[in-house]
């Protein structure tokens, strides 16, 4: 079961959700941590693992092969993004435009833009006892986040097709990047803070996850700050809140310091049993 | 006119909060643009009136005329993005998948795909409280091309300010160091870093920073929560200082931060004494930096 944790907002308490309950199931079997906010990833900051497996991820872009080009500029015409254009008597490639969509490099009549594969960041796996962790991360000035999470997703897919659970630890916002990520999930966990700020981008998160038709479930973080808006909102859309985690400074200064709380506060892996058995229990309900 | 970017590497540190109060103390001196369109919410602080909106198209989609289609395949062969999909001899086109680069367009023998504009969201310009006004827009659920949202919300940012002789756009801007952020920043004369004293937070702002410098505009950072972890706000002070990165205030945890977002108001309209007295200082040395 891939379980996606997003929440529209950004600093709602995505990572220490994450952590904390890969870390959790950890205790009893193996489970698998992706991190797919490639632009920031955080989650590895919460383990000390140990590096399995490294490697350079890429995109495809066309190379200008001099040689055999005749400037017909059809390769120009041809993409829709702007990320080749004839200059003079020469072709520029800008491959932080180039989607890969290869259009330049099949209908160029001479072979001229063979495809070449250019470094975009690094995947990264880790382990730590039953837990699998893996994260991409984008090199600064890369501006793609969409072919990462998508490799990263495979990667995990193909190595851990058998273990049972995987989580997702999801970017930000509710644009591309979020899209790629729930896609494929099985059950998605929104992470929302109960104020007017949360409430807003947690109605955004659900209205791009339900393009998707996904089984959705919320937890409000900082519960007790803030109003009842969101738990209303729940209510509405008959969205299961699954779990209400406290507003609390001690949780705030365990996270700045790069500690797994359910570790420190009991109180916090009882509400983490409960979210476990909570999606365990909608999922094979049949949803 | 000069423009400033309000960003921090990672979500919920306290950009839009910062941004609201610069543009309550800046008044009409002040155009303000919120960029974080995908999850924006800055109008939720200034209640904008949404006094001119426009509907903003970007790149386009492949939509299939299924009478046309001789069923040859080779627009699912040359598809990278696994968006054409056949089921029972019909072939689709799924629009969550395709990236409107046109290639199968090109290709179908019998033209029997086209490429449509496709709407991407909606772009306003308002009246704000503060004898400001303010850009924002509205990324369509599930649209691409956030980037390029935010480069015409920038724009638009700045054609008004010209018009209305403001000194200063303020941008809120969108977490993470992907396409967004690089759009914001673009043609900005100050980046306002702001950040917390966590693991996280240090992390995230190194990498922002990383990409801050690749664009060669002047920084300064703003910690908030400062208080909440001695050791951590100690590491985020020795990476400025080694980066030469003013240090531009400390705001404290502080449940007022939550109060003003509940009641829709900035911090300055909510806070006398300690925190509206740092944040007006604040805004003080962002201006002298900045000019």
């Amino acid at each position: 079961m891939k379980i996606a944790i997003a929440s529209g907002k950004g600093g709602t308490g995505k990572t220490t959700l994450s952590t904390n309950l890969a870390a959790l199931i950890a205790e009893s079997e193996e489970v698998v941590l992706a991190d797919l906010d490639v632009e920031e990833p955080n989650s590895g900051l919460f383990f000390k693992a140990e590096t399995v497996h490294e490697e350079i991820n890429v995109k495809a872009i066309p190379y200008w092969d001099e040689s055999k080009c005749t400037l017909c500029g059809i390769c120009a015409r041809v993409c829709n993004f702007h990320a080749i254009i004839r200059l003079g008597p020469s072709i520029v490639v800008f491959p932080e435009l180039c989607h890969s969509c290869y259009a330049c490099s099949e209908l160029c009549p001479e072979a001229a833009l063979p495809i070449i594969q250019k470094r975009t960041g690094i995947l990264s796996e880790f382990q730590t006892g039953n837990l699998h962790f893996i994260e991409s991360r984008l090199d600064i000035g890369e501006e793609q986040a969409v072919p990462a999470i998508a490799k990263t997703k495979k990667f995990a897919a193909q190595k851990y097709s058998g273990v049972r659970i995987t989580l997702f630890d999801s970017p930000p916002g509710t644009s591309c990047p979020v899209m790629e990520t729930v896609r494929d999930a099985d059950f998605v966990l929104l992470v929302t803070e109960p104020t007017p700020f949360g409430l807003h981008d947690l109605s955004l998160a659900v209205d791009t996850v339900r393009v998707f038709e996904k089984t959705i479930g919320v937890v409000i973080n900082r519960y007790g700050t803030g109003n009842d808006d969101v738990a209303e909102y729940c209510r509405r859309e008959q969205i299961p809140v699954l779990a209400r985690i406290p507003d609390s400074r001690r949780i705030a200064e365990l996270y700045s310091a790069g500690k797994l709380i359910y570790k420190e506060i009991p109180e916090i892996r009882n509400i983490l049993e409960g979210i476990l058995d909570a999606i365990t229990e909608i999922t094979e309900g049949g949803g | 006119m000069k423009e400033i970017v309000v960003i921090s590497g990672k979500g919920g540190t306290g950009k839009t909060s910062v941004t609201a109060s610069f543009s309550y103390l800046g008044g009409s001196s002040v155009v303000t643009a919120d960029c974080d369109v995908d999850a924006a919410d800055l109008h939720l602080l200034l209640k904008p009136d949404f006094g001119y909106s426009e509907d903003f198209y970007s790149g386009e989609i492949s939509s299939k005329d299924q009478p046309g289609c001789i069923r040859c395949g080779k627009c699912a062969d040359v598809c990278r993005f696994d968006a054409i999909t056949v089921k029972n001899g019909i072939y689709r086109i799924d629009p969550l998948r395709c990236e409107g680069c046109g290639y199968c367009a090109r290709i179908c023998p019998p033209k029997a795909i086209i490429n449509k504009e496709r709407k991407a969201g909606k772009w306003h310009i308002s009246h704000i409280r503060t004898g400001g006004k303010m850009v924002h827009a509205r990324l369509g659920i599930g649209a691409d091309n956030s980037g390029k949202l935010v480069a015409k919300v920038k724009n638009e940012a700045r054609e008004l300010a010209l018009e209305e002789r403001a000194e200063y756009v303020i941008v809120d801007g969108s977490p993470g160091v992907g396409c967004p952020v690089v759009s914001s920043l673009s043609g900005a004369n100050f980046v306002v870093l702001v950040t917390e004293p966590s693991v996280s937070g240090l992390h995230d702002l190194i990498r922002v920073y990383e990409l801050v410098k690749k664009f060669h505009i002047k920084a300064g950072c703003i910690i908030n929560k400062a208080d909440i972890n001695p050791g951590q706000h100690q590491k985020i002070m020795d990476f400025l200082a080694e980066e030469g990165i003013p240090h531009l205030a400390d705001l404290p945890y502080d449940e007022r931060f939550t109060k003003a977002i509940i009641e829709g108001k900035t911090i300055i309209e909510i806070s006398t004494g300690n925190l509206e007295d740092r944040l007006t200082k604040c805004w003080e040395k962002v201006r002298r930096l900045t000019n």
